[in-house]
């Protein structure tokens, strides 16, 4: 029954095409470079060896397991070691036999190369494959897009709902902490806090999200501040409902709509801000590449454009898909007048 | 026959293409004659606004269309002219009220433009003359200090002083037939008096046709000559205004003239108990305005001062009073959704001075009941879970077959069906939503609930029903009502006692008998003599 409301607004979303084309193409690009390990990876997916099985993606193997001569992990991409496997069993590759990290030793021109067949989109200027970069960047981007989103909304719509529905001081407090707050430049703080101490994943996402958070307040405020009248939230007070009940059961479900339209605007400015701080390199590379540092790379080596321009349709296609989709919502999100008629 | 009628509305349909199967009207006809009154009569739904609307056809074409009929004004045929011809016979030749002057005055122009501009529109005056010919229009309407209030803005006036407005914005041209939709509803009774006194003395001295539409039986008797009732979207029945309401012939129109509420309240019995239930002593709230000014003292507002009130086991305590008298403070500083100062004792507990935790264990004894039946139920909840919401805070302990048991009965005293449970609150009409609301403030069998305005979003008929449950409830239950209404008849029909209080102070207070058949004050004698009880 519930669903009424919210299969109306998904036939609404239906109805705009782009939005729908917009959101197949995350989806599907999402889902490929969320498997990345078993597309772009440089260990076969499973080995088939002496009849056992054998998965290499998830389990480190000793190269003297496969009869060979070092105590050492075993280089899948050794032609020696791969005729040792082949000779009493076989393995299954993924489709690019590179790691986002995996340097390509065998070229035969220099560092950046071309497109070729065993490079398909060719390599950057340390010979790594630029189609597993690409697939483990864009998972990251998206990845951390999210953390902050999540991680703000919920702090955002926390304090938010706070201000709006006990207002007086508490409100007025918070609005002048979050106005001295928002005057930090938050691109130098990363870059003096990188200066500092390394930046890990979660150390960057909560600095990140601890200004995007600001974003939301104002609309979940506003909102609260609005249904905090309404007669059903007086009737669930004379009640003698919690306060905080009251906002999680009345108010939270009838004012989702004007914040929830905001959210994929939000992943849109984080990914953005990733990408930014990564090309100005003030990001120390810690694992996964971002969008951001393949830019960089295509900046620092104008004569291999297939690097800038893979960066620049990787990060453009991804953020039209989301402004796309985020459209998408805020449009069957909108109430619609049914007076929409001509008067003569 | 003699000369042929100015407005002559022949089978005339509305529909509307989002439900094409429905007729919202169908085939109604009627006529006006020069310079007479014809009222039109009905419920909300009933299809009287859309029929007016469509004879100056300011229905939201083109998902509104007539599948059948013809309006002809003064033989010209209205569906078929111009938008060229529509605009110069609107307003010019035909005026229109709308039912509510806070909306169809704009807010950013002052009145002395609005009215001019009409005149300047229709007549080609300049704004000298029309400026002359408004302040006339405005001293005809009745507007106090016309002269120096051409400058105003519509947020500056009062909602009768806007109506006033409005109506002269409508008669500026001297229009042949004017049309009134609802315009007294959202007025004091006082003001409703004045307002229409202005409507009938004009189209007398104009001699202009009226028609007007409202659900009004009484003001309708007032003012109209002839009177159309109309029930889904049809007209059930047609006469004199004398003849139709003292001897309705169609069971539709007998059902609605029985719906007005009348008689007394029955007499309590007196009881031996000598504490009442609520005692409220000195109550005043207060309200601060911040001032304009950095170093200007903020000005307070008193919106109550000095109350005191008690009411009884088992009695009802009806509260009247004009918008704006502190009535719905009161209500709500009752219940503790309002900060104030004074004591308030509820069953031996003094209420103004526990903490919110504490009085939280008592709300359940102490319910409040809110006007409007579409803002008060939470629209993502099922009537069950609202219904229900109560009895999950404050009787934790019970299992699920006593709490079916209990929603169940609560339904049944409201006359809901049981089925109603699964639905949401937009599936309903008014009517039944303001009865998901009693049933949400009985279900966990209250001592006190404050009703406020309880009746005044519904229709005659509804309004009956809601109040004899109400009536019934109190006899089984014993429950004390603290009813606050503009309404008089309601008040009447309903309370055992009467508080009529003005600008925040009670004017006159005793039992409903003698508070209504021999009011002491002058204001309370004013009071019902604009309700038409006198």
């Amino acid at each position: 029954m519930k669903s009424v409301f919210t299969r109306e607004k998904i036939d609404k979303f239906r109805s705009k095409k782009r939005s729908v084309w917009a959101l197949y193409f995350l989806m599907v690009t999402f889902g490929i470079s969320l498997c990345a390990e078993f597309i772009a990876n440089d260990t076969p997916i499973y080995i088939r060896y002496n009849s056992k099985h054998y998965f290499p993606t998830f389990k480190k193997y000793m190269e003297t397991e496969f009869g060979g001569t070092f105590e050492s992990e075993t280089n899948y991409r050794d032609r020696y070691v791969q005729e040792l496997i082949e000779k009493r069993g076989w393995m299954l590759w993924p489709p690019i036999r590179y790691s986002y990290n995996t340097i390509n030793y065998d070229l035969k021109v220099p560092v950046p190369s071309a497109p070729s067949q065993e490079n398909w989109l060719g390599t950057d200027d340390q010979g790594r494959d630029l189609l597993a970069r690409l697939i483990y960047a864009y998972r990251f981007s998206i990845v951390f897009g999210l953390s902050v989103m999540l991680l703000s909304v919920c702090f955002g719509f926390f304090i938010g709902a706070l201000q709006g529905y006990f207002g007086g001081y508490i409100d007025v407090f918070l609005q002048r902490f979050t106005e001295v707050w928002a005057g930090l430049p938050l691109i130098f703080l990363l870059i003096t806090v990188s200066a500092l101490v390394r930046l890990g994943f979660l150390p960057l996402v909560i600095i990140i999200a601890s200004f995007k958070w600001m974003l939301v307040v104002p609309i979940v405020r506003a909102e609260f501040l609005r249904a905090r009248n309404f007669d059903y939230v007086k009737a669930a007070k004379v009640m003698g409902l919690p306060s905080l009940k009251i906002i999680y059961k009345h108010i939270l479900p009838n004012i989702l709509s004007a914040p929830l339209t905001l959210i994929p605007f939000l992943l849109i400015t984080s990914i953005t801000l990733l990408a930014t701080i990564d090309f100005l390199g003030f990001i120390p590379p810690f694992g996964p590449p971002s969008l951001g540092e393949i830019l960089n790379q295509g900046k620092n080596n104008l004569y291999a454009p297939w690097i800038g321009i893979t960066g620049f349709l990787a990060l453009t296609s991804l953020l039209t898909a989301l402004i796309f989709v985020g459209e998408g919502i805020r449009d069957s999100f909108r109430v619609q007048s049914h007076m929409d008629g001509e008067v003569l | 026959m003699k000369t042929p009628p100015l407005l002559s509305v022949k089978n005339l349909s509305v529909a509307f293409k989002s439900e094409k199967q429905h007729r919202a009207v169908s085939g109604v006809s009627f006529n006006v004659n020069q310079g007479e009154c014809v009222a039109i009569v009905g419920e909300s739904g009933s299809g009287k606004s859309l029929t007016a609307l469509s004879v100056i056809r300011l229905l939201p074409y083109p998902d509104a269309f007539h599948p059948t009929g013809k309006v002809l004004f003064d033989g010209i045929d209205l569906g078929t002219a111009s938008g060229h011809e529509l605009r110069s016979i609107r307003n010019k030749r035909i005026g229109f009220i709308f039912q509510d002057p806070l909306t169809s005055l704009n807010p950013l122009h002052t009145i002395g433009k609005q009215v001019a501009e009409v005149l300047m529109l229709h007549q080609g005056m300049n704004i000298k003359q029309a400026l002359s010919q408004t302040l006339e229009l405005l001293t005809h309407v009745r507007l106090r200090d016309a002269r120096n209030r051409l400058d105003a803005y519509p947020h500056e006036l009062s909602g009768g002083e806007r109506q006033r407005v409005m109506i002269a914005i409508a008669i500026a041209n001297k229009p042949d037939l004017l049309i009134a939709d609802e315009p007294t509803t959202s007025l004091d009774v006082t003001v409703q008096a004045q307002v229409l006194d202005i409507l009938v003395g004009l189209q007398k001295k104009f001699k202009m046709a009226l028609l007007i539409i409202s659900h009004d039986l009484t003001l309708v008797e007032q003012v109209a000559d002839r009177v159309l009732v109309m029930h889904q979207g049809k007209i059930v029945e047609e006469g004199g205004v004398f003849s139709v309401l003292n001897n309705p012939k169609k069971e539709y129109t007998k059902a609605l003239i029985n719906a007005v509420p009348k008689g007394f309240a029955k007499k309590l019995k007196s009881t031996d108990e000598k504490e009442p239930l609520l005692n409220v002593k000195h109550l005043s709230v207060t309200f601060k305005r911040e001032s304009k000014g950095v170093f200007k003292k903020d000005r307070n507002f008193s919106a109550l001062s000095n109350i005191s009130l008690s009411i009884g086991k088992g009695e009802t305590l009806g509260l009247v009073g004009e918008s704006g008298s502190g009535k719905s403070t009161l209500a709500f500083s009752i219940v503790k959704l309002l900060k104030y100062q004074g004591d308030v004792v509820f069953c031996g507990h003094k209420i103004s001075e526990m903490s919110r935790r504490k009085f939280r264990e008592i709300r359940p004894d102490l319910q409040l009941v809110f006007q409007d039946p579409y803002s008060s139920l939470n629209p993502k909840f099922t009537i069950e879970e609202i219904v229900s919401e109560g009895l999950t805070i404050h009787d934790k302990k019970l299992d699920d077959r006593a709490r079916a048991r209990k929603i169940e009965e609560a339904f049944l005293a409201v006359h809901l069906p049981k089925d109603v449970g699964k639905r949401f609150p937009h599936e309903l009409s008014g009517g039944q939503r303001q009865r998901v609301a009693i049933a949400r403030a009985i279900i966990l069998k209250p001592k006190l609930i404050v009703l406020d305005e309880p009746t005044s979003a519904l229709d005659l008929s509804i309004q009956k029903d809601m109040l004899d449950i109400l009536i019934t409830l109190q006899k089984e239950y014993g429950t004390s009502y603290l009813f606050i209404s503009h309404d008089l008849r309601v008040i009447k029909a309903i309370s055992h006692r009467v508080i009529v209080m003005h600008k925040g102070r009670i004017i006159e207070t005793g039992d409903a008998r003698d508070v209504f058949l021999r009011p002491k004050k002058q204001y309370t004698k004013e009071l019902m003599k604009a309700a038409f009880l006198t």
